[in-house]
């Protein structure tokens, strides 16, 4: 380490000479400048998203009026030119709650494991495992979802659904949909898999900040292991496991590149369990490179000016629930 | 309602396993994906794979040789040049939060930098397109380095502030008692202190944005072919691996699913090869604190 010698060079160099006045305060305030002038640049980028995005949409909003685009179920670029994004704000939803709903559970039950359960050699290697999840690009889950599971789906589960409700529930069979592999259950399941990283980490978090006396109070009273968990950790940590759901939810309203490989891609309601669909991030994927009428390109941008605003919304909920319920452990104690 | 202590500890133990069995279900992919990935694509790892440009589909179909070089080649251009507009606006920003904590500016930049941070990657990409495609009439490379540098900065804010907001504050007032302004003390002992932390930061942004198609598709476009002359890799649309992977996925030819493999075990590679430095950087940092 060199820096102590470097930093008695300095203290040396001080004492000789005594710094002149435009080295302290002009230097500070050139570089105080310098940080605000970057540091707002940030502020200006996300503003300047939102309204660029609402800039370019507005003659999508002029020609069918906010909530008229947000409810139109319509969404016709070749003939008709009308366009409603009420097929893809539904298939985002339902994609996304779906998703957080299978994935809630098991991503909890890992955070438990690593937190409480796990041996201390083994916790560690958990959470690298689970956060590698998280680093896996999307186009790589997308190509293995389009090549290897879909395709298992299809064979392996889809297609037993579809045959044994053709012979005893044919009632099921439009909600089902037409059993292809690619539709919103092969993404929904990829969507699954690949929120409960985030799900499990600020879980883990929120286990980890629960303070000891909390767990001992359990523990002396001759508590197992579970009822420690159940009765003392849980309730604890809830403000941040909530935290963690609603920001995981954000993550897969985003999604994009997977969903867009698996979801079949199909522009018209209704869709169906197996069936094609399509979410807000994959048709502007699928249709903005190849988009040349304006109104077209403007109800793209519409789409993902809808969206900035439900990931703003999603990403606030979030914030606050963390900021009310984590510091203080949340009302449930 | 009564339990025995027997039966309470049965119920732990059948908890214990559920949760065992969770985890092996969250992680059994994690596994297949790597092994399939491997698999597929190690067959298309050759020597052309490095050295040649795609083509059109015919090229792969007809047997001759074929490969990513551009791609490769555009996806280093494209990353670095989002890495340096990036890092001096996120390392500033990171900076403000945590060396001026009372500057007025900073809950609105706190609360800007998470929105940004959460916004889908996609609207990135819009926002790039909007910025610099519009304007120069062309997809671009510079267009696809501006819209992965949106996906870095809000990272690189965050890991700098936290980088920097663990170095104690007693450091800062021995600076600042021997008589440097706070500029010095900042650049010279609290930056050089929290330096494995700003890397890490800063190549778990990189690694994030290696990974990222959507912003991609619409910026730098991609492209077949090696650019004519070096001005095409700024100028001109740029070929990048996980854009290519997508393209080369959804095409109808099993030669180039192949290469889209291919790029799969060389994007997976990257990332947790970076994955695997920052764990060790971030393990150094604790041990020696």
């Amino acid at each position: 380490m060199s820096s102590p010698a470097k930093n008695r060079s300095v203290t040396q160099e001080l004492f000789r000479k005594p710094p002149a006045m435009i080295y302290r305060w002009l230097g500070d305030r050139i570089f105080s400048t310098i940080t605000f002038i970057l540091g707002i640049s940030i502020i200006l980028i996300t503003l300047g998203m939102a309204w660029v995005l609402f800039d370019e949409a507005s003659p999508a909003f002029r020609e069918f009026g906010f909530f008229g685009f947000m409810t139109g179920t319509t969404w016709d670029p070749s003939v008709q030119m009308l366009f409603g994004a009420w097929p893809f704000i539904f298939g985002t939803i339902v994609t996304s709650v779906t998703a957080l709903g299978i994935a809630f559970f098991p991503a909890i039950a890992v955070a438990i494991y690593s937190a409480e359960y796990a041996p201390r050699w083994l916790a560690p290697i958990i959470d690298n495992l689970v956060n590698l999840i998280a680093a896996i690009p999307s186009v790589v889950i997308g190509i293995w979802g389009i090549f290897v599971l879909a395709p298992w789906l299809r064979d392996s589960v889809y297609m037993p659904l579809f045959l044994w409700a053709d012979v005893n529930a044919p009632g099921l069979l439009p909600l089902l949909g037409n059993p292809i592999g690619y539709g919103m259950a092969t993404a929904t399941i990829v969507l699954a898999l690949m929120i409960v990283p985030y799900t499990t980490a600020l879980a883990r978090d929120a286990l980890i900040a629960v303070p000891k006396e909390q767990r001992e109070a359990s523990w002396a009273l001759g508590a197992t292991r579970w009822e420690v968990i159940r009765m003392a950790s849980l309730p604890y940590a809830r403000g941040g496991i909530m935290a963690g759901a609603i920001l995981s939810f954000g993550r897969a309203i985003g999604e994009t590149m997977a969903v867009a490989m698996l979801i079949g891609n199909k522009n018209t309601l209704p869709f169906s369990v197996l069936g094609a669909g399509a979410t807000m991030p994959s048709v502007i994927i699928n249709e903005f490179r190849e988009a040349v009428e304006n109104l077209h390109l403007s109800s793209l941008m519409a789409i993902g000016f809808v969206l900035f605003l439900i990931a703003l919304t999603v990403n606030l909920i979030a914030a606050w629930i963390s900021r009310n319920y984590s510091i203080t452990g949340g009302s449930a104690v | 309602m009564m339990t025995t202590l027997k039966q309470r500890r049965i119920r732990d133990r059948i908890m214990e396993g559920l949760l065992i069995l969770s985890t092996i279900v969250v992680l059994v992919p994690l596994v297949i994906i790597v092994f399939h990935v491997i698999v597929n694509g190690f067959g298309a790892l050759s020597w052309e794979f490095f050295t040649e440009e795609l083509g059109s589909p015919s090229r792969a179909m007809q047997g001759r040789p074929t490969g990513l070089v551009h791609t490769i080649i555009g996806t280093i251009v494209v990353d670095f040049m989002a890495l340096i507009l990036a890092v001096p606006v996120g390392i500033g920003a990171g900076v403000m939060l945590s060396e001026y904590p009372d500057h007025k500016m900073n809950p609105m930049l706190r609360v800007m930098n998470d929105t940004l941070n959460g916004m889908p990657a996609v609207l990135k990409g819009l926002l790039a397109f909007v910025l610099i495609v519009k304007p120069m009439g062309t997809f671009s490379g510079i267009s696809g380095a501006v819209a992965l540098a949106f996906v870095m900065l809000p990272i690189i804010a965050r890991t700098t502030e936290s980088a920097l907001m663990s170095i104690p504050w007693t450091i800062r007032e021995a600076g600042l008692a021997i008589g440097l302004p706070r500029w010095r003390v900042i650049l010279s002992t609290v930056m050089p202190a929290a330096k494995t932390g700003l890397v890490t930061g800063t190549l778990i942004a990189f690694a994030r944005a290696v990974g990222e198609a959507a912003p991609l598709l619409f910026t730098s476009f991609g492209n077949n072919y090696l650019p004519n002359s070096w001005t095409g890799w700024l100028f001109g649309p740029v070929d990048t691996l996980p854009q290519r992977l997508y393209s080369l996925a959804i095409s109808p030819y099993s030669e180039w699913h192949q290469m889209g493999w291919a790029a799969g075990i060389l994007l997976l590679g990257f990332v947790v090869f970076s994955f695997i430095v920052a764990r060790i950087l971030t393990r150094q940092k604790f041990s020696t604190s």
